[in-house]
């Protein structure tokens, strides 16, 4: 069975080495500062508490009060997995956050997918470009404030809202 | 006297519409002579918004939307799923709910893999027979899948904590036969591919990608197990009932396409000791929770899940984010598809025009996956 970080722990051992990356800590999750993703994640894969050779998975959530970029780790030697996230973009300003390409290539198709559905820059993607839409297309679907409808065939009044933005986008959804 | 033949590079667009690409995949290829000198992969020709459609439906409803990704591996992807909202909602499954999905979801991982071979045989230019092989007995399985569900391919037959219904009686002895008739036919691939001179030639040593390489672009599943890494979520990080069985993990250590094709006839060997060994350890009850416990309306409370699965293509991994009402907050794909082709440019340039279509085969993309 491998082991999922504690993320309490896993934060002593980042902040050990960086003191100044962490933010939070919660059950699994460890949340650090976007400008400290390359030196955490240097860190997780090369250190040898951690070993995080695969790079899972590249995601993020529209939370409309921020974004946040969800880094699903693999270590194959220890057979464990982590959970490291970032918030960007408060107040729905421009969303930034350093790539990792240069640490894992397996980020370089996952990041211009969040680019293209999300709207999240990476700064230093060798090639930040849409990849599922094409050059031009108008927003980025998964934003919550994206409207679905308007090119929609579904009648006005068989429409539903979705539940997300029923009456309590100013405040979003907390953790 | 020599006189050097001149070559200029020529750059080709291929696809989207092309009988090779496995769906609807677009590169810009350049060629020098035969050698491929650059290769720019386009993606989302069938671009859905899958992801964007769950946040509209309910959890249950969701699983329609999973069937349309993979569409040559349907059981798996709601298996993945599942096991996402399971994480989330907190459910306990019903013993019997999920040996049957095992037995589906190793059944789906055979057809998968016969699909994969059949087509990787027809663009090495073995045109027709062995593909028609294949999709022979490919038949016999989306055969079994009607009887547990009536469907083929869009099957949707996984729900929270199980399956929505159990197999009919005349299941089991069908699924027998189609066992027993399995094997031979393996036999007969490898008899008539594996050990075949042809193939040998046209594939050994074509589009070899190393450990280190894959592990850094994130590659999963048979590419990965190829180059010998012994790497299977089933035994790493056991999901389900797979910690109850046991089966062998096929390693080759060459990371060329014949290693590729390789390491999948013989995991369809596998699949079938699994079966076998679910078979055996089943037993009557019922096939999902009861309804008070697990309703079709579920509403998770607030939080998000990762689950991930050894799909037949690699990890297949479901991100579940809930607001605790009845449709996914955000539902994110780590399709295996999409990241196994991060490396297709190294494994392309260098190698020939007739080689391409091999190496991109080997790969075993889905483009329902692909895009999303």
């Amino acid at each position: 069975m491998s082991k999922a970080w504690d993320g309490a722990k896993l934060a002593d051992l980042i902040r050990e080495s960086l003191p100044d990356a962490v933010v939070d800590a919660h059950r699994t999750d460890v949340w650090i500062k976007p400008d400290a993703v390359p030196e955490v994640m240097r860190l997780l894969r090369d250190d040898a508490n951690f070993r995080f050779e695969l790079l899972s998975s590249v995601t993020a959530v529209d939370y409309i009060s921020y974004f946040e970029v969800v880094y699903h780790l693999t270590s194959l030697t220890r057979n464990a997995t982590a959970v490291v996230k970032s918030k960007v973009g408060f107040g729905r300003e421009e969303a930034r956050i350093p790539s990792v390409v240069d640490i894992w290539r397996g980020a370089d198709l996952q990041e211009r997918e969040v680019w293209d559905l999300m709207g999240i820059i990476f700064e230093g993607h060798p090639n930040h470009k849409r990849i599922m839409l094409w050059e031009g297309f108008p927003g980025h679907p998964l934003r919550k404030d994206f409207a679905t409808y308007e090119q929609s065939i579904v009648p006005e009044n068989e429409r539903r809202v979705p539940s997300a933005l029923a009456g309590e986008i100013e405040g979003g959804r907390d953790n | 006297m020599t006189t050097q033949v001149r070559t200029e590079p020529i750059t080709v667009n291929l696809g989207p519409q092309h009988p090779s690409t496995h769906g609807v995949f677009r590169m810009r290829v350049t060629f020098d002579g035969e050698e491929i000198i650059d290769v720019e992969p386009i993606f989302g020709y069938l671009h859905r918004g899958s992801e964007k459609l769950a946040e509209e439906r309910t959890y249950v409803q969701v699983v329609t939307l999973t069937d349309r990704m993979d569409y040559v591996g349907s059981m798996l992807n709601n298996q993945a799923y599942m096991l996402a909202v399971e994480k989330l909602a907190g459910v306990e499954p019903a013993p019997r709910g999920v040996w049957l999905r095992m037995i589906a979801s190793e059944l789906q991982r055979i057809a998968s893999h016969l699909v994969a071979v059949g087509f990787l045989i027809q663009d090495l230019g073995a045109w027709g027979t062995p593909l028609i092989y294949t999709m022979r007995e490919r038949e016999k399985i989306l055969d079994l899948f009607e009887m547990l569900c009536g469907a083929r391919i869009t099957n949707s037959y996984l729900r929270p904590g199980g399956v929505f219904m159990d197999a009919p009686d005349e299941f089991w002895p069908a699924m027998n036969e189609v066992l027993d008739e399995l094997p031979p036919r393996i036999d007969d691939l490898d008899d008539l591919l594996t050990d075949n001179e042809i193939i040998f030639s046209r594939t050994k040593g074509v589009s070899v990608l190393t450990p280190e390489q894959m592990l850094d672009a994130s590659i999963t599943g048979p590419m990965l197990r190829a180059a010998g890494v012994d790497w299977d979520l089933r035994h790493r990080d056991p999901y389900d009932y797979y910690d109850q069985v046991t089966f062998e993990r096929p390693l080759h250590t060459a990371g060329d396409n014949f290693a590729r094709y390789w390491v999948r006839v013989q995991e369809m060997r596998e699949s079938i000791k699994i079966i076998r060994q679910c078979e055996k350890l089943i037993e009557p009850g019922p096939v999902r929770p009861e309804h008070d416990d697990v309703p079709w309306l579920l509403r998770p409370p607030v939080g998000d899940a990762y689950a991930a699965i050894e799909h037949s293509k690699g990890e297949l991994g479901f991100y579940l984010v809930s607001d605790g009402s009845i449709s996914p907050y955000r539902c994110h794909v780590r399709a295996p598809s999409l990241i196994n082709l991060t490396l297709l440019r190294d494994m392309l340039v260098g190698e020939l025009l007739a080689d391409m279509f091999v190496s991109f085969g080997s790969v075993d993309i889905n483009m329902g996956e692909v895009d999303r």
